[in-house]
C-alpha cells in the first residue's frame, strides 16, 4: 500500500512539473515582444528595453524558466506585471472560493448521482427511462446557460438568493451557503448527468455478477448486497468518471464565477488574460494543475481502497 | 475534460445511417432543427433585416417592434440579424475545432492502435496530459498570449478535443487489429495503408460520426463560454458575445439574454439527441443476433410444451440395499414447477415445464442434463434467485412444510443461507473481489446467526480448516484474486455450510476446476454431507459425478423431467432414450466392464473407481 501511494504521489508530481514547464515555455515564448505590450505602443524603444531588463525578459528563456522554477518551489510565483502584487497571494486568496464551488459540486453530484443511479439500475422500467432522458438534457445544456437561468429565476425574479458576491465560510456559514448554493447547483447538473450514466451502467453490470446471487443465497438481503457489495464494485468506474468531471468543473467554475461575481481563480484568470498579465496566468495554471493533481491522488487512493487489485498493479 | 467514457458501438453502419435516422423520431427532429439553424446561418445575408454590426443610438436596448423583430442590443444593433450572422461564426468556429480534433485524433488513434510501439505509449501519455487540464483554462492562457482570435482559439480547442477521438479510434483499432479478417488481409499481401482504409476505417467510421455530434456541441458551448467571458473578438457577432451583452444588461432588458440562450440550448440538445439517436439506430441494427437467441429459446419451449404429454420415466424406490438416509423424511417436494421469462412484447418464454423433484433429508439428489435443459433454472427457482425477468410461473416448491413459491422476498431471505445454501459453478466470479475472504465468510454468518464479530471470525477460521485449507489464517486475510480456483471453491463450500443448512444446492461445483481438484472437492462435499446430514441437490452434466456421489438422480431435457429414480437403477436400467444417450456418452471411452452387481453400490470411500475414473 505504501508503494502504491508513493508511486501515485511521484506520478502526480511529475504531471505537475510537465504541465507547468510546458505552460511556462508556451506562455513566455509565444508572446512576441512582451515588454512592448506592457509599456504600450507609444513608448520609446529605450523604455521597452528598460522594462524588458527590469522583468528579466532579456535573458534566455531557459534561464528565465530556471529562475521561475526555483522561486516557485519556495512558493514565490513572482509579481503581477500590472499592479505589482504577489501572484502567490492573489492566487491563494482565491483558491478557497473556487474550491468551495468545485468540491461542493463534486460532493453533491457524487451523492445525488449514486442515489439516482441506484434507483434507475435497480428499478429499471419507467424510472430508468426518465433518468436516461433527463440525463441527456442535463448533459446537453451548457452549464453556464443553466447558471444564467438560475440567476434570472431565483436571484432576480424570486429574490431567494443574492445574485452576486461571496461570503467566506469562516465569516458566516449561512452567508457562505447563500452565496454558493446557486453556483453549485449550476455546476452540478451537468456533472450529475454524466456520473449517473456511468454509475447506472456499472451498477447494472455489477448486479449481473455471479457473486450477487451467491451472497443473496447466503442469506443477505438484496438491499444489503446492493449497498455493501454492488455499490463498492461499481465505485471504481464511478470514481474514474468523477475525476474527469472534476476537471470539467474547474473549467466550468471560471464562467460560473463570472456570472455570480465570485472572487475565485476564474475571476483573476479572466482579468489577467485580457490584460496579458502572464505571471498571474502562470500562477492560475500552477494552482489549477496542483488542484487536479491532488484530487487525482485522492481519487487514486480511494480506488485503491475500493479495489484491492489496484493496489498491486 | 471531455467525457469519453460513453460506450459507443464499434460496428460499421450497414444500411445508410442517415436513412435510418429519418425514421427515428428523435433523430429526425434533431436533424430538422440542426438543418434549420445551419440554413438560417448560411442564408443570413438574405434573411437579415439589418447589418449585424450597424450600431444605432436611437434603438439602444429597443423592445421588439416591426423594425427590430427581436429588439436591439446595448449598441442598438438588431438582435435578429445578429443571431443569424452569429450562427455563421459560431458554427464555423465549432466546425474548425471539429476538423482539427478529427484530423489529429483519428490519425493518431489509427497509427497508435495499428502499429503500437513507442508512438502508442507516447501518444497515450500525451492525451492524458491534454486531458489533465480544464480546456477553458488552457484557452484563457492561450488568449493571454495570442490575443482575441476566435479561429486560433478554436484550433487550439480542436487540439484539446483530439484525445476524445484518439481514445475512441485507438480502442476500435486495437479491438479489430487482431481479428482474423485483418490477419487474412495482411497475409494476402495487402499494404497497411489499404488495410487501414478498407477494414479499419469502416469499423471506426460510425463511432467517429457519433462522437462528432457530441464534440460539436461541446465546441459550440465552450466557444460561447469564452465569448461570454468577454474574451472573444468583438468585431464578429457570435452567440457567446450576444450572451455577454444580454447578461450585462440583464436588469435593463431581460429578454436580450434569452434569444442566444435559446439558440445555444436548442442546438446543443439537438446535437446530443442526434448522437443518442445514431447510437440507438446502430445498436438496433446489431439486434438480430439477440433476437435469434430468443427465438431459439421460444422454439425450445414450444418443443417442450409439445412433449408435455409424454410422462417421465419414474423408477420405484429400491427397498433392498438402499441407505437408511435415502429413506428419510421428505425435505423438498417440487411439484409441477414452471419457470418463465417475461419478454418485452408481453409474452412469456417458458424454460422449465411441469418439473417434479423430491429430495429427502440426508439424500444426495443428482439433477442431470445438458446445457439448456433447465436444471440450473430449477435450482435457482428453489432458491428464488432467478435472473432478472425470470419467475416461477406455476407449481409449488414445498420445503419442510412451507411453499417457497409463495413466500415474500423478506421471508425468503430468512430461508436462504440458514436453511437452503448454494454452491456455485465458477468459483472466482462468485467471490466479491473487493472484500477479503474472511469478511465474505463472516458477513452472512453474522446476519443469519446473529453472532458477534469475534465469534464469526472463530467459526470462519474453523470452517476454512475444515474444508481443507492449509493456512486458514492466511486465506482468511487474502483477497479472492490471491487464491487459486480450487481454494476459492473450498471457500465457497465453507460459506455454504457455514450456517448448517438443511438443503444444499450445488450447481456443477466441480466443472470449472482441474481434474485432480475435482476429486478432492467431491470428497469434501461427501464428507460434509455425511457429517451435517444435509439434503443435497447436485446439478451436473456428468454421470461420473452422479455415480460417485448421488443416491437418486433426475434427468432433465428441454425444460422437463424425462427420468427419475435411484442412481443404481438408472445406471442399470435406463429407460428413456435421452438418459441412455447421456450414459453412453460418459462411458464411451471407458474400458469395457461387467454390469454393476447389486451390492457394488458406490461406497463412500470412493471404491467405485471404475466410474469416478471416467470423469471428462
Amino acid at each position: 500500500m505504501y508503494r502504491f501511494v508513493l508511486r501515485r504521489l511521484l506520478s502526480g508530481v511529475l504531471l505537475l512539473f510537465v504541465i507547468t514547464t510546458v505552460a511556462y515555455l508556451l506562455l513566455y515564448a509565444g508572446g512576441g515582444d512582451i515588454a512592448r505590450r506592457i509599456v504600450g505602443p507609444t513608448a520609446s524603444q529605450a523604455q521597452v528595453t528598460l522594462k524588458a531588463s527590469q522583468l528579466g525578459l532579456n535573458r534566455p528563456l531557459v534561464v528565465q524558466y530556471w529562475d521561475w522554477l526555483t522561486h516557485a518551489l519556495t512558493g514565490d510565483l513572482g509579481r503581477s506585471w500590472f499592479n505589482g502584487q504577489l501572484v502567490s497571494t492573489g492566487v491563494t486568496s482565491r483558491v478557497s472560493v473556487t474550491l468551495s464551488l468545485v468540491l461542493g459540486a463534486t460532493i453533491i453530484a457524487a451523492v445525488i448521482s449514486v442515489v439516482i443511479a441506484v434507483l434507475a439500475a435497480v428499478r429499471r422500467g419507467w424510472a430508468d427511462r426518465v433518468v436516461q432522458f433527463v440525463g441527456v438534457l442535463g448533459f446537453a445544456i451548457p452549464g453556464f446557460l443553466i447558471a444564467l437561468g438560475l440567476v434570472s429565476l431565483f436571484a432576480l425574479n424570486l429574490k431567494w438568493f443574492k445574485a452576486t458576491g461571496y461570503v467566506p465560510i469562516t465569516t458566516s456559514f449561512g452567508g457562505w451557503a447563500a452565496t454558493v448554493t446557486l453556483p453549485i447547483i449550476a455546476l452540478s447538473i451537468g456533472c450529475i448527468a454524466s456520473v449517473v450514466q456511468q454509475v447506472r451502467g456499472s451498477l447494472i453490470d455489477a448486479l449481473r455478477q455471479d457473486y450477487v446471487r451467491t451472497l443473496r443465497a447466503r442469506g443477505l438481503s438484496f438491499n444489503r448486497v446492493v449497498y455493501r457489495h454492488v455499490l463498492r464494485n461499481a465505485g471504481g468506474p464511478a470514481l474514474a468518471v468523477l475525476a474527469v468531471q472534476f476537471i470539467g468543473l474547474l473549467g466550468g467554475a471560471v464562467i460560473v464565477e463570472q456570472i455570480f461575481a465570485l472572487p475565485g481563480l476564474g475571476q483573476i484568470a479572466v482579468a489577467a488574460t485580457s490584460q496579458g498579465d502572464i505571471p498571474v496566468v502562470m500562477g492560475v495554471v500552477v494552482a489549477t494543475a496542483a488542484i487536479v493533481v491532488i484530487v487525482n491522488l485522492i481519487i487514486d487512493l480511494a480506488q485503491g481502497w475500493l479495489n484491492p487489485k489496484v493496489r498491486l498493479s | 475534460m471531455i467525457d469519453t467514457s460513453i460506450a459507443l458501438p464499434t460496428q460499421a453502419a450497414k444500411v445508410s445511417l442517415f436513412r435510418k435516422l429519418l425514421t427515428n423520431p428523435t433523430g429526425a427532429v434533431s436533424m430538422l432543427v440542426l438543418a434549420i439553424v445551419a440554413l438560417a446561418a448560411v442564408l443570413a445575408p438574405v434573411l437579415a433585416t439589418h447589418d449585424p454590426g450597424l450600431a444605432s443610438l436611437q434603438s439602444v436596448l429597443a423592445k421588439s417592434s416591426p423594425d427590430h423583430v427581436l429588439g436591439a442590443d446595448s449598441a442598438g444593433r438588431d438582435v435578429f440579424s445578429r443571431l443569424l450572422f452569429a450562427g455563421q461564426f459560431s458554427l464555423a468556429g465549432a466546425l474548425l475545432a471539429l476538423v482539427v480534433a478529427v484530423a489529429i485524433g483519428v490519425t493518431g488513434g489509427l497509427v497508435a492502435g495499428y502499429y503500437g510501439g513507442w508512438f502508442d505509449s507516447a501518444s497515450s501519455w500525451l492525451t492524458g496530459l491534454l486531458m489533465a487540464m480544464p480546456g477553458i483554462v488552457i484557452l484563457l492562457a492561450a488568449r493571454a498570449v495570442v490575443g482575441p482570435s476566435m479561429w486560433l482559439s478554436m484550433m487550439i480547442f480542436g487540439v484539446l478535443l483530439s484525445p476524445a477521438y484518439f481514445r475512441l479510434v485507438y480502442a476500435c483499432v486495437t479491438a479489430v487489429r487482431n481479428e482474423l479478417y485483418v490477419d487474412a488481409a495482411r497475409v494476402s499481401g495487402l499494404s497497411d495503408f489499404r488495410i487501414i482504409g478498407r477494414h479499419i476505417l469502416t469499423v471506426v467510421r460510425a463511432p467517429v460520426i457519433i462522437q462528432s455530434a457530441m464534440v460539436l456541441g461541446i465546441a459550440i458551448a465552450i466557444q460561447a463560454g469564452l465569448e461570454f467571458l468577454g474574451l472573444g473578438d468583438l468585431n464578429i457577432p457570435t452567440w457567446g458575445s450576444m450572451l455577454n451583452d444580454g447578461f450585462i444588461n440583464l436588469y435593463k432588458a431581460p429578454t436580450l439574454v434569452l434569444w442566444p440562450s435559446l439558440v445555444l440550448g436548442v442546438v446543443c440538445i439537438a446535437l446530443t439527441l442526434l448522437a443518442n439517436a445514431m447510437r440507438d439506430e446502430l445498436e438496433r441494427s446489431r439486434g438480430p443476433v439477440k433476437r435469434r437467441r430468443k427465438g431459439a429459446a421460444v422454439a425450445d419451449s414450444a418443443e417442450a410444451a409439445a412433449k408435455r404429454g409424454e410422462p417421465a420415466v419414474v423408477h420405484p424406490e429400491t427397498p433392498a440395499g438402499a441407505r437408511t438416509a435415502s429413506a428419510g423424511e421428505v425435505l423438498l417436494e417440487v411439484t409441477d414447477l414452471g419457470v418463465g421469462y417475461d419478454q418485452p412484447d408481453g409474452s412469456t418464454t417458458h424454460v422449465v415445464n411441469h418439473v417434479g423433484l423430491t429430495v429427502r433429508r440426508g439424500e444426495v439428489h443428482g439433477l442431470v442434463g445438458e446445457s439448456g435443459s433447465g436444471k440450473t433454472q430449477t435450482a435457482f427457482s428453489i432458491l428464488r434467485l432467478l435472473p432478472q425477468g425470470g419467475r416461477v410461473t406455476g407449481g409449488s416448491i414445498v420445503f419442510d412444510g412451507t411453499d417457497l413459491a409463495r413466500l415474500s422476498e423478506k421471508e425468503m431471505t430468512k430461508v436462504r443461507g440458514k436453511r437452503i445454501a448454494y454452491i456455485p459453478q465458477e468459483p472466482m466470479s462468485n467471490l466479491d473481489a473487493a472484500f477479503t475472504i474472511g469478511s465474505q465468510l463472516m458477513e452472512p454468518m453474522r446476519v443469519c446467526l446473529g453472532i458477534s464479530k469475534a465469534e464469526a471470525r472463530k467459526r470462519a477460521l474453523a470452517l476454512l480448516a475444515k474444508v481443507g485449507i492449509p493456512h486458514p489464517e492466511r486465506t482468511f486475510n487474502a483477497y479472492p484474486h490471491e487464491i487459486s480456483g480450487g481454494m476459492a471453491q473450498r471457500v465457497l463450500i465453507a460459506g455454504a455450510v457455514s450456517c448448517e443448512p438443511d438443503l444444499l444446492i450445488a450447481d456443477e461445483p466441480t466443472t470449472a476446476l482441474d481434474v485432480t481438484v475435482q476429486a478432492e472437492v467431491l470428497d469434501l462435499l461427501r464428507e460434509l454431507q455425511d457429517e451435517l446430514k444435509m439434503g443435497v441437490i447436485l446439478v451436473t452434466h456428468n454421470f461420473g459425478v452422479v455415480a460417485d456421489l448421488c443416491d437418486r438422480v433426475t434427468v432433465m431435457q428441454t425444460g422437463r423431467v424425462v427420468e427419475t429414480g435411484p442412481v443404481r437403477t438408472i445406471f442399470k436400467d435406463a429407460r428413456h432414450p435421452y438418459t441412455k444417450q447421456l450414459l453412453e456418452a460418459i462411458l464411451e471411452d471407458a474400458a469395457p466392464r461387467g454390469p454393476l452387481t447389486s451390492n457394488a453400490r458406490p461406497s463412500k470411500d470412493g471404491s467405485l473407481t471404475s466410474l469416478t475414473g471416467v470423469k471428462p
